[in-house]
């Protein structure tokens, strides 16, 4: 019995180039038995849809350490759409204060994992959140 | 239970005389101010000058920056260490789309040499040095520096300062790259040589293990890839004619401080050795000051914890601690909440008088290198050396470091090595107080940024498209050219690149002139 691979991509858009978290989770991904597409420092949003509609992801995964994250990703919101992406699972993680939360929630993003969450935290909501 | 450092060094129960004859022995300890300077570059070390202090500052407008640092200054600062915001770190000006949202956001916006005229008014740069934390755009932002100093009237053959500009380590973290590997050691070596024959008391490179260390490297990695890069930059100015004394003296370090105690010490005290030793040995230099290993240390964000932030204080206490015992001429410590943010006033005040308090109430100042002979301090420098020269020696065997790090491979080690800190902080094999250990109830307080404001942004566009209408646009137009075709003959960019700001080009413009010629950096995909 074979099953589909959930396939993740990690994207850092924007001009942050703290990039250590976001390389940990690609890993933790990995180990967990994903598949990882990491793109790599200072993404636009129309990169990060491409890829991801490329590279045929279930889940999109951002990490913003600088601060930018509303604006970065009402950007990126309207690329997934242009791109009929919008139904992928799509997580945000970095510095995230918990007061933008809820508006991240609301352009559809599907969990915040602000600095401090566990791997694991973040592989069994990958896990039990692909459809 | 075994006892072993990050390093991997075996910790043992109590240190002997034999120790420390097992290890090296006793020859390499020497005086302060001599050869190989184990004990501190001066003889006096802080008797004569406490190390200077110079906390991280900038943020939003110039105007804003500016009342920031005399704030600082006023109350017992002694050098800037200036943050720019990611637009400016990348070559950009403010109102190129990819700006968009971060303008003024993590550190000063910058877009012409007006910007810097405003930033530094009033103050004297004689008597305050100024560390201009930059990479990707440094050409650029250090002939700002250069251009606004001779426009109030110092006299460059006398004015002192720093760049970070250690693009190699851009490359490993931290990030802000535009150029490509090889254009980039270039134009290192542009701005090293300019110096030497023009601004000799500047200090156009402040090479750093810092964010190495913070990417996932080991405290004997950290010294050995920045001493490589180090080397990678002399070597390639040796090769275009300079002899080592001519600029050695000028590079300095930047280091990361945090982990455990005696190994950072031990850290420090070796390097200091080991780098006067290659300096000597591999480079002949004849002036004793090139073969100093000056320093800043004093940050140290990778042990900050956004959990029960307070503890950050102590953490920050510790580590200037550990700064002054290992005799570094600068500190820059890590506020409080550098864990999510750029210091705010208070925080950055708690940090200025955590230095205070060493230099004033504990007796940090009154004599040198007071750990000096303890057999467990000598033993484990020893060790340090030892081991730095392994890291040295197994990438010199793989290459070397520019080409492992045009390839990736330094990057794919150093993200491994994080990742596995992680899972072991995760398992609490590795203690970290309020995370995995002695954690509390309450919940902790929401990430507090510097405001970003439209209104500033606004502001800075609004100046900028006002420079560019008032400046004299053939003058611009006509250096922009010159900057080109030197840049495409392979000359020395520096002069260029000054008379460019002085005509009032901005950030944007010079670095359009340089892609042109160098191309972009792609990044190698490797973790």
């Amino acid at each position: 019995m074979t099953e589909k691979r959930i396939r993740v991509l990690i994207a850092k858009p924007g001009l942050d180039g703290h990039d250590v978290g976001a390389k940990v989770v690609a890993r933790a991904l990995m180990d967990a038995g994903f598949e990882v597409i990491y793109t790599g420092l200072k993404q636009s949003a129309e990169e990060i849809a491409r890829a991801a509609g490329q590279e045929d992801v279930d889940v999109i995964g951002l990490s913003v350490l600088s601060g930018s994250h509303l604006p970065l990703c009402r950007t990126l919101k309207g690329k997934l759409e242009e791109q009929e992406l919008g139904d992928k699972l799509w997580i945000v993680g970095g510095n995230i204060p918990r007061r933008d939360h809820d508006e991240l929630k609301k352009l559809g993003v599907a969990a915040v994992f602000a600095t401090g969450t566990t791997t694991e935290t973040i592989v069994s909501f990958v896990r039990e959140n692909v459809v | 239970m075994k006892f072993e450092n990050e390093s991997g060094i075996e910790i043992k129960s109590v240190y002997t005389p034999e120790d420390v004859t097992a290890t090296g022995g006793d020859d390499g300890i020497g005086r302060p101010g001599q050869f190989p300077f184990t004990r501190g570059i001066h003889e006096q070390m802080y008797r004569k000058r406490p190390w200077t202090m110079r906390q991280y500052a900038g943020f939003g407008t110039p105007e804003e920056t500016n009342e920031r640092f005399h704030y600082l200054i006023d109350n017992g600062q002694t050098g800037l260490n200036v943050a720019f915001d990611l637009p400016t770190q990348m070559g950009l000006s403010s109102d190129d789309p990819m700006a968009e949202g971060e303008v003024g956001r993590v550190g000063m916006a910058v877009d012409t040499l007006e910007d810097f005229e405003i930033a530094f008014a009033g103050i004297d740069l004689d008597e305050i040095t100024v560390s201009l934390t930059i990479n990707g755009a440094a050409v650029t932002l250090i002939a700002m520096y250069f251009a606004m100093a001779e426009k109030r009237g110092y006299d460059l053959s006398k004015l002192r300062g720093t760049a970070q500009n250690d693009i190699l380590k851009e490359f490993v973290g931290r990030g802000t790259w535009v150029f490509p590997v090889e254009p980039s050691i270039k134009l290192v070596g542009d701005t090293i040589i300019y110096c030497a024959e023009n601004v000799p008391k500047y200090s156009p490179v402040s090479v750093c293990g810092y964010h190495i260390r913070e990417s996932g490297a080991s405290p004997a990695q950290e010294m050995a890839y920045a001493f490589l890069i180090a080397k990678a930059y002399i070597d390639h100015v040796l090769a275009r004619g300079m002899s080592v004394d001519d600029f050695a003296s000028r590079l300095s370090f930047n280091f990361d401080i945090y982990g455990n105690l005696f190994e950072q010490v031990a850290k420090f005290r070796a390097g200091r050795r080991l780098w006067a030793k290659i300096i000597n040995d591999d480079y002949h230099a004849e002036n004793p000051r090139s073969a100093w290993m000056r320093m800043i240390a004093g940050g140290g964000g990778g042990g900050l914890t956004i959990e029960q932030p307070e503890n950050n204080i102590v953490r920050g206490a510790y580590y200037a601690l550990i700064s002054a015992l290992s005799g570094t001429q600068t500190m820059a410590l890590c506020s409080y909440d550098e864990a999510y943010t750029i210091p705010s006033e208070k925080a950055a005040r708690v940090s200025l008088r955590t230095m205070q308090i060493l230099i004033e109430e504990m007796g940090l100042c009154d004599t040198v290198d007071p750990l000096g002979g303890s057999y467990y301090v000598e033993s484990l420098t020893n060790q340090m050396e030892e081991k730095i020269r392994a890291v040295m020696k197994d990438v010199d065997r793989g290459g070397g470091i520019v080409k492992s790090i045009s390839e990736g491979y330094i990057q794919a080690a150093v993200s491994r090595q994080a990742y596995e800190n992680v899972r072991k902080i995760e398992r609490g094999e590795i203690r970290k107080v309020g995370v995995n250990c002695f954690q509390v109830e309450e919940e902790t307080p929401d990430v507090e940024f510097h405001p970003f404001r439209d209104e500033d942004r606004d502001k800075q566009v609004r100046r900028l498209e006002r420079v560019r209408s008032e400046r004299d646009g053939t003058r611009a137009e006509r250096a922009l050219g010159k900057l080109l075709d030197t840049a495409k003959a392979g000359d020395n960019v520096m002069p260029a690149v000054i008379e460019a700001v002085k005509s009032y080009a901005t950030v944007g413009e010079i670095t359009s002139c340089l892609v042109e010629v160098y191309g972009r950096y792609k990044e190698p995909i490797r973790f």
